[in-house]
């Protein structure tokens, strides 16, 4: 032992080893006497892995919002501080992260989540600790915690007005094709109930496994069923094999519409517009939105971000979460988790990107349904809206029965 | 449409499946035939192809275009596994546990370089035009089968890669020297065949194949970093049911495949068709281990 501390070189580390670990220690603390007073936020979003893709516009959108309310002033007086945090695509780790996000980082709130397994891992985490999560992306409904906001569409509020849509342009027969996970075949059995209440046909029912590539058979069925449009709630890649083999088949969007739920602005720009134009999508937000506010999103957006980038659903989601809780936070004057939550719900009308919205009493958005088509240019043409903001319900009133969502 | 189309029908999706399973296993049952190396990194040398035929169709135009991609994919992808034989792989013959990591570590390089270059979201290769639309039976039994271009295109290029591959094994005196090697390594190397010089081009031939499959695929798939991974179980499976070594057993277990899942998907679905041929392999594999085709060979005996 002695000979240890003997040894020149061994004293020399034992004394750097010594010196690094006061600094790590005590350094953050010294600079954090210096710093100003801020109010940490967590992002919390996947910069890594299959997810990346999507939600790492989403997190941009977040930050985007972040940096324009302290640019005017921020919230209680104080600077709003991101701590962006990378979920992975795993789910295990977005609920490590959030964990990680509310007792380390001490933040009063988080924005995060895309896929409804990171939403359910994390749920758990935000009970516990009686915090707040923002959550951006349309999803399948059934779910209701007071501690998410949920700010993407129920079903609702995106594939039931597709349906009223179909309905009013006479479509009757219904194909409904899906990549095999929990939300097409949520949306489907909402769907199908739908589709017999109002006496329509639902001419064929398919799931593919995700990621799946051929879709030769499918093609035969659907050929047999013979509907008047396809509902489509295939996700990723699979799109782009499933619209290749349409077109080799003879039936392009053109001549048997398709009505997609996941394809936004970005996946049609990333399997090429060319290949799905013509096809149609429901969602509560397009860039093409001609709203002033919205104009500006877009422009603020693509100065930070690239003049190329494509804005889309989950990105304008993403970003009037933050834009409601900082007004949510002013309106309760407090950060208090329970307080903004309910300051959030009782918060007026506002404009926004997206057109008016307004959070409900259970905690998810009042906001305007949007039909378009997609053009060659990768925009979409607004075709329909629903007449006013849809009051959002997690349980659907005709497959869910008796289940309600009250928050107190 | 009726009953026999609807089976016609159905008949030509399996043939087309099995051109597609055929392609992407051909290079894989190459390999493993006469080197013993599996090779995890294959389905990467499918989007390698995919990648190459993309940036291809970028520089050239005109109706030809495509035929100068799967030229180039072919000879991109067999470079690039020419290079990573002499390498790698070489260092690791005899050591199969070693280069399954090896080249497992390839693939995730591969698909991680392939999302930074290209980035995470794919790239766009369109059909030509030549190869657009369908051929639709407008009258008699089978009226109303239509068979898309695009699908004929790639049966008859699986066709023309196993006549040339046959041809090459059959007729050239480097196909004596493989079929030397497969058959008794060490007896091979005795009678003077240079058998570094024969694993290399089987390596880089196993590998240009993926690349032409690779391409060829492009026109019905995505191009993305991992669209590798969606063939490369496929391809194993077909390899296994053929018979480890023999492309005879190949091209059988692609045919098998392929008319299989097509039956089966028309009356249940995607996702059980899947499981009810992974338990039929399954079953298959216990009765008959190695493969449908037995193949005699000291190599196989001693691995």
């Amino acid at each position: 032992m002695n000979r240890f501390f003997f040894n020149k070189r061994a004293r020399f580390a034992v004394c750097g080893l010594a010196v690094l670990t006061v600094a790590i220690f005590v350094l953050p603390i010294r600079s954090g006497w210096a710093a100003e007073e801020t109010i940490k936020v967590g992002v919390l979003h996947s910069l890594t892995g299959t997810m990346a893709i999507s939600e790492v516009t989403v997190k941009n959108a977040t930050l985007l919002a972040i940096e324009q309310i302290n640019a005017s002033g921020g919230v209680l007086g104080k600077r709003i501080e991101p701590v962006v945090e990378d979920g992975a695509s795993d789910p295990a780790i977005f609920a490590q992260k959030a964990q990680k996000l509310i007792q380390e980082q001490k933040v009063v709130t988080v924005f995060g989540g895309w896929t409804s397994a990171s939403r359910k891992a994390m749920l758990p985490v935000f009970e516990r600790f009686h915090s707040l999560l923002w959550y951006p992306v349309q999803f399948e409904g059934n779910e209701c915690s007071p501690n998410i906001m949920y700010s993407g569409a129920q079903p609702n509020q995106q594939i039931l007005p597709a349906l009223d849509w179909a309905y009013e342009k006479g479509y009757k027969r219904i194909f409904l094709l899906g990549s095999d996970y929990v939300f097409p075949r949520t949306a489907n059995l909402i769907l199908k109930k739908h589709i017999a209440h109002r006496g329509l046909v639902m001419t064929g029912e398919e799931y593919v496994p995700l990621g799946g590539t051929d879709f030769s058979s499918v093609i035969t069925k659907i050929k047999l069923a013979k509907p008047d449009i396809i509902f489509n709630t295939l996700n990723g890649d699979s799109n782009v094999s499933f619209f290749k083999q349409m077109s080799a088949a003879g039936l392009p969007p053109s001549k048997l519409p398709v009505m997609s739920f996941s394809i936004a602005e970005q996946e049609a720009k990333a399997m090429g517009p060319s290949l799905v134009a013509g096809s149609y999508a429901a969602w509560n937000y397009f860039e093409s939105l001609s709203a002033s506010a919205n104009k500006q999103f877009v422009k603020a957006y693509r100065a930070k971000f690239g003049q190329d980038s494509a804005l889309d659903d989950p990105m304008a989601h993403g970003y009037i979460d933050v834009i409601s809780w900082a007004a949510a936070v002013k309106k309760a004057g407090t950060l208090d988790p329970a307080a903004v939550r309910k300051a959030a719900a009782q918060l007026d009308w506002a404009d926004s990107c997206m057109g008016k919205i307004k959070f409900a009493k259970n905690q998810s958005l009042y906001q305007t349904a949007y039909v378009g088509q997609l053009q060659p240019d990768g925009e979409f043409h607004i075709l329909w809206q629903s007449k006013e903001p849809l009051l959002p319900e997690p349980y659907d009133p005709l497959s869910f029965p008796g289940k309600s969502c009250v928050l107190q | 449409m009726g009953d026999s189309a609807v089976i016609a029908g159905q008949l030509f999706n399996g043939i087309s499946l099995a051109s597609i399973l055929l392609l992407a296993a051909l290079g894989l049952a190459l390999s493993f035939g006469v080197m013993r190396v599996i090779n995890m990194a294959h389905g990467e040398m499918l989007m390698v192809g995919g990648y190459i035929s993309y940036l291809v169709l970028r520089v050239v135009h005109g109706p030809m275009a495509f035929v100068c991609a799967l030229a180039a994919a072919f000879l991109g992808a067999a470079l690039l596994g020419g290079l990573l034989e002499l390498a790698i792989v070489r260092h690791l013959y005899g050591r199969p546990l070693d280069t399954l990591l090896a080249t497992w570590g390839i693939s995730l390089i591969l698909q991680q370089g392939a999302r930074s270059v290209f980035g995470p979201i794919g790239v766009e290769v369109t059909a030509p035009h030549w190869l657009e639309g369908s051929f639709v039976f407008e009258k008699g039994i089978l009226a109303g089968v239509s068979l898309p271009y695009v699908r004929l295109f790639i049966i008859a290029l699986a066709v023309f890669v196993l006549a040339a591959m046959g041809l090459f094994i059959a007729r050239t005196s480097w196909g004596l020297w493989l079929r030397a090697v497969h058959q008794d390594r060490e007896m091979a190397e005795a009678h003077g065949v240079n058998t570094r010089w024969v694993d290399l081009l089987v390596f880089a031939l196993g590998t240009g194949i993926a690349g032409l499959a690779g391409s060829a695929l492009a026109l019905i798939a995505p191009v993305t970093p991992t669209v590798g991974q969606s063939y490369i179980v496929y391809a194993f499976l077909v390899v296994i049911v053929g018979g480890l070594g023999s492309l005879l057993g190949t091209i059988l277990a692609a045919v098998l495949v392929g008319l299989f899942s097509s039956s089966v998907q028309i009356f249940t679905s995607v996702s059980l068709a899947d499981v009810l041929l992974l338990v039929v392999v399954v079953i298959f594999i216990q009765f008959r281990p190695r493969g449908i085709v037995l193949r005699q060979s000291r190599a196989l005996e001693e691995g």
